[in-house]
């Protein structure tokens, strides 16, 4: 009967959690980034992204379109003094006056464009608002939902790409410390060699080699690359666990192998494997905004947080703030949320280590 | 005890043969086999079946694999990589002239990032367990949360565009106008953003040793705090900081890659990121491999500096 089952490692683990303030609010943070991952992903929120609902660069609204509008202002023409021996100088002066526009350079296009813009092109930006709530980019995206459309990618890599490398290192160290010998030899060697090589170099040689971008080229990039962490726990947790009298007693009863290794053991050694996968995801993150920053990550026309970044770069120097500030702001929140509830939940599954 | 070192680094040097076969083994499975026929990109839009089958020639893919391997094996014995396929510079000169702008970044950036990390970590190990030690985590946490992309963008606005008070970017010749001039930014930033996760490591290697019998005993006989951290427990925290700093090292000849493209540092590093968005295989085969067989040295020379740092630790 279960009334009198004692608390195990889960229920003790997670008492210590509800006693630690830090970490239930770090979890809440978290729980509300995957609650409006979720949303997005499913199209009940910004769906809408896309739409070009504000002036390009139209700047929050507690700034006010007011000092944006200056950094646009036309640019005096250029004053260049006329020469008095210059017989055509009169012919040139002619030429320049009508047609020069703000930046000082006559356009020959110029009453076309005038023509345009009076039948209409123009008016479609009528509609567009001046101000939105945090700003819009080049196009008008209202910032808020392209931050949370781009942290559903961030996010999504992250957790995906975390989950195939704590999996694989699972894995590799449930049949290298189980099985020990000729298979251990191998994995180690295995281990040595993705060791060897730095993560960084490994991951971007990686990217070199896959042609094609996307989602899914970045996710097998992360996932692939970063099993050495979780495999080098597990294997010592399998080494200590597989000599138990639990895992002889399961021998007894005729239990595989294959039923030891993930019937009997893992569910023992699954914290560990929570807490890597909790560390590696804050990682991920962190790879997925540099990777797609350097045009290695997402393919063009998939907003992530590293996207973001990149566009904002350039913003920057003409004093828009506002898309690298969301995007800094919102990755900021999430990865402290995230790194302080693992440390918590590392101490709450092992309190022995501090 | 000079014969059981010579014997112990040879022992290791051999050890390292199997791995470093392995990194041979997978940076050919990458590039020769997962990568593809690289004759298609380089022959470029005008490409027909000759120049195509004359590329491939050349580069010596139209050979069996276990010949490339062993084209690619002479190549890292020989240092001699060939040429670059993007900018037809020889491999081993860009190697050895990106690897100066490198160091003269990081050399500093390490030995302040570990000077400043330890005493911050000795500090803030002196109150442990206060109010101030927990803020000092959070902020730490904080810190290390902000992309790095993010400190980059904002310093280098900020600081340097519109203060002015740092060139925006560039390189020189003299070695003290690059250290002085150009790399006092790069510096300032790399240790902004390692500041905070060295601060934790080391704090955490500092709390080991605190919670040792030899420092009560040192406190017993009547030390001062001061004494006993700088002292005693600093001696004994310095091996898993020598390794971390140590081991680090090949790595962050890479990881400051974002620093070297944001400020036009002609290092390794962005020597690896242009390369990549070239598709310039032999430059990241052989950086990959040279990287490698350095890290295996530097850990070697790690455990050998334990011995210098405590002689209880017995090289096996």
């Amino acid at each position: 009967m279960m009334a009198h089952a004692s608390v195990g490692l889960w229920g003790l683990a997670w008492r210590r959690l509800r006693a630690d303030r830090v970490a239930m609010a770090s979890l809440a943070v978290v729980m509300a980034f995957l609650l409006m991952l979720v949303l997005s992903a499913s199209g009940l929120i910004v769906a809408d992204w896309e739409d070009e609902v504000g002036v390009n660069y139209a700047p929050p609204g507690f700034v006010g379109a007011g000092p944006v509008a200056a950094v646009v202002a036309p640019v005096a023409p250029l004053a260049l003094p006329d020469n008095p021996f210059d017989p055509l100088a009169d012919d040139i002066r002619a030429l320049r006056t009508p047609v020069l526009d703000m930046y000082g350079v006559a356009d020959p296009l110029a009453d076309d464009l005038a023509a345009l813009g009076a039948s209409g092109v123009a008016a479609a930006g009528a509609g567009k608002r001046a101000t939105l709530p945090f700003g819009a980019d080049k196009w008008g995206h209202d910032i808020i939902k392209k931050t949370i459309k781009g942290g559903e990618t961030s996010i999504v890599v992250g957790l995906v790409a975390a989950f195939i490398a704590v999996g694989l290192g699972t894995l590799f160290g449930a049949l290298s410390g189980y099985c020990g010998g000729a298979v251990d030899d191998f994995f180690n060697w295995f281990y040595s060699i993705f060791t060897a090589i730095p993560s960084v170099l490994m991951i971007l040689a990686v990217a070199a080699v896959l042609q094609q971008k996307g989602v899914v080229t970045i996710v097998l990039i992360l996932g692939l690359t970063g099993w050495t962490g979780p495999y080098r726990l597990i294997r010592a947790e399998y080494i200590k666990h597989k000599a138990r009298e639990y895992v002889l007693a399961a021998d007894a009863i005729g239990a595989s192998h294959w039923r030891r290794m993930f019937a009997h053991i893992f569910p023992n050694v699954s914290h560990v494997a929570l807490v890597q996968m909790s560390i590696l995801v804050v990682g991920f993150i962190k790879a997925e905004v540099i990777l797609s920053f350097l045009g290695f990550g997402v393919p063009v026309g998939v907003v992530s947080w590293g996207s973001m970044l990149n566009e904002a770069q350039n913003e920057l120097i003409l004093g828009r703030w506002w898309q690298l500030t969301a995007a800094a702001i919102a990755m900021a929140l999430l990865v402290t949320a995230f790194s302080l509830f693992t440390d918590a939940l590392r101490d709450a599954l092992d309190p022995k280590v501090k | 005890m000079f014969a059981s070192q010579f014997t112990f680094i040879v022992r290791r040097l051999w050890q390292m043969l199997p791995t470093m076969l392995g990194v041979v083994l997978l940076v050919f499975f990458l590039f020769n086999w997962v990568g593809g026929d690289p004759a298609y990109i380089l022959a470029g839009k005008m490409a027909n079946a000759d120049s195509i089958a004359n590329i491939r020639h050349q580069l010596g893919v139209d050979q069996p694999y276990y010949m490339q391997l062993w084209i690619f094996i002479k190549q890292i014995l020989t240092f001699d990589f060939g040429l670059s396929w993007a900018t037809g510079e020889p491999v081993s000169n860009i190697i050895a002239t990106r690897l100066g702008p490198s160091l003269t970044v990081l050399i500093p950036l390490t030995v302040l990032e570990t000077v400043i990390g330890i005493a911050l970590a000795l500090a803030v190990a002196f109150v442990r367990g206060s109010l101030t030690d927990r803020v000092v985590m959070i902020a730490c946490t904080v810190g290390m949360s902000v992309s790095i992309l993010v400190y980059i963008i904002v310093f280098q606005y900020g600081l340097a565009y519109k203060l002015g008070w740092f060139p925006v970017q560039g390189w020189g010749s003299g070695f003290w106008e690059n250290l002085l001039r150009y790399s006092t930014l790069p510096i300032v930033i790399g240790l902004a953003v390692s500041i905070a996760p060295t601060l934790r490591l080391f704090r955490s290697f500092v709390l080991d040793e605190a919670g040792q019998d030899y420092v009560r005993t040192a406190r017993a006989k009547g030390l001062g705090e001061r004494r006993v951290m700088w002292v005693h427990v600093l001696r004994n925290a310095a091996i898993p900081i020598i390794t971390y700093v140590m081991s680090n090292l090949p790595a962050l000849l890479i990881g400051a890659f974002l620093l070297e493209r944001f400020f036009g540092i002609p290092g390794i590093g962005r020597e690896v990121i242009l390369a990549v968005e070239r598709s310039d295989f032999p430059v990241i085969k052989a950086i990959t491999v040279y990287v490698a067989a350095a890290t295996m040295l530097f850990n070697l020379l790690t455990d050998l500096m334990y011995q210098a740092v405590d002689p209880r630790v017995q090289l096996t």
